[in-house]
């Protein structure tokens, strides 16, 4: 594994491999010392050209959690104010020493370029509404350590699906571990041509719900004009929004999912977000635990010390 | 650890050590562990993936036979202390688990061979993050010399002198179906 | 100026196919016959000699963007492609809206002397879509051709005007089809591959919808119109259906519309942008059976060179454009072979449009001596560009035929070594 850019760059072996692999870190990130030594001397580049907390801090959670060292920033506080352009800031970060390159960007592509003027091992976390294979697979291990295996797992995605990027990772990730997956959203909201996408579509999510094992809910994002292509956003929550008597007439082992942040109030009541059958809290330590198990691929290749026996 | 493989023995091996060779070392080397401690308490043996593992089980095994007390085993995975990393990518981890809070107990370290001494130095960072046992000792199966680091082992199973270039295959029953030592030369 | 002999070469000659030498001298086709020699002579073995190309849609970025072309760049990229004669598009800075412009355009044209420059006028006061530009004035500098490529005439009251302005003079209005309310945000054509990557898209209907509308206009005025760079199935119905109604319709398609579809843009490589986007594989074969029929009339370039460093930033961020001048002939080959039909396509019918009275014209003894030799089965592979720019998506791509010889007034242009 050279980069990770897309989810479409592992098939099932590879991501079982990286569950296995994360499974393992999920218990280093609970022992007392939260740590080990696998990539002491790397460097990590977080190079995150839209704002985001949750994903950037989960990075260097899991750079650190491998005693790698950590440069960051987020676009707002860098050079990218002053003009700079993407390449030379990518190329003065190697320059400084970065060995890995992990980056976020609004534009889809972004991150494999980045891969092509470094030269570095490079992860997407996310460009444009293209890819974000690490949440992919936070969700997809998540998914393993609740259900044991995703074949025949029945997943519906509701929501803003043609400005996700999450969505796009995901419905490849779970088709491909096996489970089937159904898109759920009124027609603005879905891309416009799924030829090619193995799901099925409705806009009915109450038809639905008895048949569920996952609600996969995505967040509708105003800032891609996803709530502009909707007669309103309280039309939408009524629909579409998860609350207890839609969660109550899902089967009892059913789980609810939701890549963050969440809109409480409108594609989540409070009560649901706050429901232990919600998973959003595992997501986020799986999501620790796949990107050390990505980073620690990548890097582990990466250092030049004494021979081992 | 040696790359060892489950491929099977080639032909210009020759083996050292047959299956009830290997079990009398090992039953051997489970009474000497309980001699020096005075007993089976406060004893864990913890076994260095991959075929440290089915050693420990072997030796815990046999101390169960003759004490009637189960030692705690526990496994070990040094794949993310290892310093070879560039050179040996790893793309599984085995399970690191340790029944017990090896804090304050005596831990004995389980291996196959002991060569450089590298895996028995990650294997010790390894456990010092897992907790501070009052006391680790190293049993190994083969010792075959060319120490890079001051370790050395303390229960050994057969002492081997070996050529550098030359290769210690041990094969587990549990894993590769069958038991013994062979060496090998370099071809 | 010296006289010299083009030898061995099948000459396109109104009667067809025919190996001739021909004599050039003063300028101008002296003599065509078999065996001719000469103080010099081009070796035309293996090629055809056909009037010299004619490029209806080029941006040359003079004035005001000359960091990423000249016209002196652009010239030589033209000649090296086998060009003759460029339609120089009005999207500079200042814009081709007073005579003036226009006229440094030709004017620079004429100093370089390496092709026939022509400039296209805006149709708009500053491309702005508000109100008429000079277009007097831009006639009378000697503008045929009226557009605000780049962008679209949207207003229909606008565009009417204009239409009835130059229908008299039998001037064409040109038009960039591309409806801003379908199109906005888009950066790629709007389909199975846009979905895939999650880019926003531009519907085919971005274009037919403005196509439909000037349709009705021209059927309203009478005025000469063309479609510019059609991309969709549904534009070619839209043409053919007018065409068979006797609307004085003309079309052309780029080169990169003809070779590509949507799934090239998948790697996201910012030189594989550009509007309108490259459509799906159904809308690339109806391209070529149109350009086949006659139903689309030219093959344009849409020559639009962006620098590097506007280029090598991500896709959605990128300029659109690619440049075309000195690739457009051998993926023109790669489509039709026919040299008859390449010679139409590519001369011919692009200098009538344009209103070029002495470029496209069959090779004929008296005729002005603007020639293409072109060898049909040169293979090549583009690495660098007279063009000041360099964003190709022929780049390192093998490309077989290209211009051997290009003569402008009786000058070698180019010469391929």
């Amino acid at each position: 594994m050279r980069n990770l850019l897309s989810i479409r760059d592992l098939d099932r072996v590879r991501i079982e491999e990286l569950c296995s692999l994360a499974d393992e870190f999920l218990a280093v990130m609970r022992r007392p010392i939260p740590q080990v030594p696998a990539l002491r001397g790397i460097t990590v580049a977080t190079m995150f050209f839209e704002p985001s907390t949750r994903t950037r801090l989960s990075f260097e959670r899991a750079a650190r959690g491998l005693s790698a060292d950590v440069m960051g920033f987020q676009a707002a506080g860098s050079s990218v104010a002053k003009g700079e352009s993407l390449k030379d800031t990518a190329l003065t970060l190697r320059a400084m020493g970065a060995n890995i390159m992990v980056v976020r960007h609004g534009s889809a592509g972004a991150p494999k370029r980045v891969a092509e003027w470094t030269g570095c091992p490079t992860v997407n976390a996310g460009d444009g509404a293209n890819q974000h294979p690490t949440q992919a697979l936070a969700d997809t291990f998540a998914l393993l350590r609740r259900f044991g295996r995703l074949d025949g797992i029945r997943i519906a995605i509701v929501g803003d699906v043609r400005h996700s990027r999450v969505a796009r990772s995901d419905v490849e990730a779970f088709t491909r571990m096996g489970a089937s997956v159904t898109l759920v959203a009124p027609p603005p909201l879905l891309p416009p041509d799924l030829t090619g996408w193995p799901v099925a579509v409705s806009d009915q999510l109450d038809d639905l719900l008895e048949e569920l094992d996952v609600v996969y809910l995505l967040r509708v994002q105003t800032e891609r004009g996803g709530a502009t292509v909707l007669p309103s956003v309280e039309e939408y929550a009524r629909r579409f929004g998860l609350d207890a008597h839609r969660l109550g007439r899902m089967p009892d082992h059913a789980v609810v999912m939701h890549p963050g942040p969440m809109n409480r109030g409108v594609e989540i009541t409070p009560d649901v977000a706050d429901h232990p059958r919600c998973l959003v809290l595992d997501q986020v330590e799986a999501g620790v635990a796949v990107r050390m198990a990505v980073l620690f691929r990548l890097g582990a290749g990466l250092k030049g010390e004494a021979p081992h026996g | 650890m040696e790359p060892f493989t489950a491929e099977p023995a080639v032909p210009d091996s020759s083996q050292v050590l047959d299956a009830d060779a290997v079990r009398r070392a090992l039953w051997r080397m489970a009474h000497e562990i309980v001699e020096r401690h005075r007993g089976p308490d406060d004893l864990v043996l913890v076994g260095i993936h991959t075929r440290g593992v089915p050693l420990a089980e072997a030796i815990a095994g046999a101390i169960s036979e003759f004490e009637g007390t189960d030692v705690p085993v526990g496994e070990l995975d040094i794949g993310l202390y290892r310093d070879d990393l560039d050179r040996r990518p790893v793309t599984r981890l085995g399970r690191t688990f340790l029944p017990v809070d090896v804090t304050g107990v005596s831990v004995v370290l389980i291996d196959d061979v002991l060569f450089t001494g590298r895996t028995v130095r990650a294997a010790l960072d390894a456990l010092s993050d897992l907790g501070r046992p009052q006391r680790i000792e190293l049993a190994v199966l083969v010792d075959r010399g060319h120490r890079q680091l001051p370790i050395r082992a303390d229960y050994v199973g057969k002492n081997l002198p070996t050529a550098l270039e030359e290769r210690v295959r041990v094969r587990v029953d549990a894993i590769d179906g069958e038991t013994g030592v062979w060496i090998e030369r370099a071809r | 100026m010296a006289e010299l002999v083009i030898r061995g070469g099948t000459v396109l000659t109104a009667r067809g196919p025919e190996r001739l030498d021909v004599r050039v001298a003063e300028g101008r086709i002296a003599e065509l016959g078999p065996a001719l020699s000469g103080p010099r002579e081009l070796d035309a073995g293996g090629c055809w000699v056909g009037p010299g190309l004619v490029d209806l849609h080029c941006h040359t970025r003079e004035p005001g963007q000359e960091w990423k072309e000249d016209l002196q760049t652009a010239c030589l990229a033209a000649a090296a492609g086998g060009y003759t004669a460029i339609l120089a598009m009005p999207n500079t800075d200042p814009p081709v809206d007073r005579g003036v412009v226009a006229r440094q355009v030709v004017q620079r044209g004429e100093q370089i002397g390496l092709v026939e420059v022509a400039a296209a006028g805006a149709l708009t006061a500053g491309r702005l879509g508000e109100r008429l530009s000079h277009l007097d004035e831009l006639w009378e500098a000697g503008v045929r051709v009226f557009t605000d490529d780049g962008d679209t005439v949207t207003d229909s009251g606008v565009l009417r005007r204009a239409m009835e302005y130059l229908a008299v003079r039998g001037g064409v209005v040109a038009q960039h089809a591309e409806d801003p309310a379908l199109s906005a945000g888009g950066h790629l054509h709007e389909g199975s591959v846009s979905s895939r990557l999650g880019v926003a898209g531009i519907p085919r209907e971005a274009e037919e919808v403005v196509v439909g509308r000037d349709l009705h206009l021209v059927r309203l005025t009478g005025c000469r119109y063309h479609v510019q760079h059609v991309s969709s199935r549904g534009t070619v119905e839209l043409v053919e259906a007018a065409r068979h109604s006797g609307l004085p319709v003309t079309a052309e398609v780029t080169p990169h519309h003809l070779a590509f579809d949507e799934t090239a843009v998948e790697d996201l490589n910012p030189d594989f942008k550009m509007y309108p986007p490259l459509r799906t594989a159904e809308d690339r074969t109806a391209l070529r059976e149109a350009l086949d029929r006659g139903t689309i009339d030219v093959v344009a370039t849409d020559h639009a060179p962006h620098a590097r460093q506007e280029k090598e930033v991500p896709f959605e961020e990128a300029p659109r454009g690619v440049i075309g001048l000195e690739t457009a002939l051998s993926v023109t080959l790669g489509v039709i072979r026919d040299p008859k039909l390449v010679f139409d396509r590519m001369a011919v019918r692009p200098a009538r449009i344009a209103g070029m009275p002495s470029q496209g014209r069959v090779p004929e003894v008296g005729s002005p001596a603007n020639l293409v030799v072109v060898d049909p089965d040169r293979r090549w592979t583009p690495a660098t560009f007279r063009s000041k720019s360099g964003n190709s998506p022929w780049k390192g791509v093998e490309l077989v035929g290209r211009a051997r010889f290009t003569l402008y007034r009786g000058r070698v242009t180019w010469e391929d070594s």
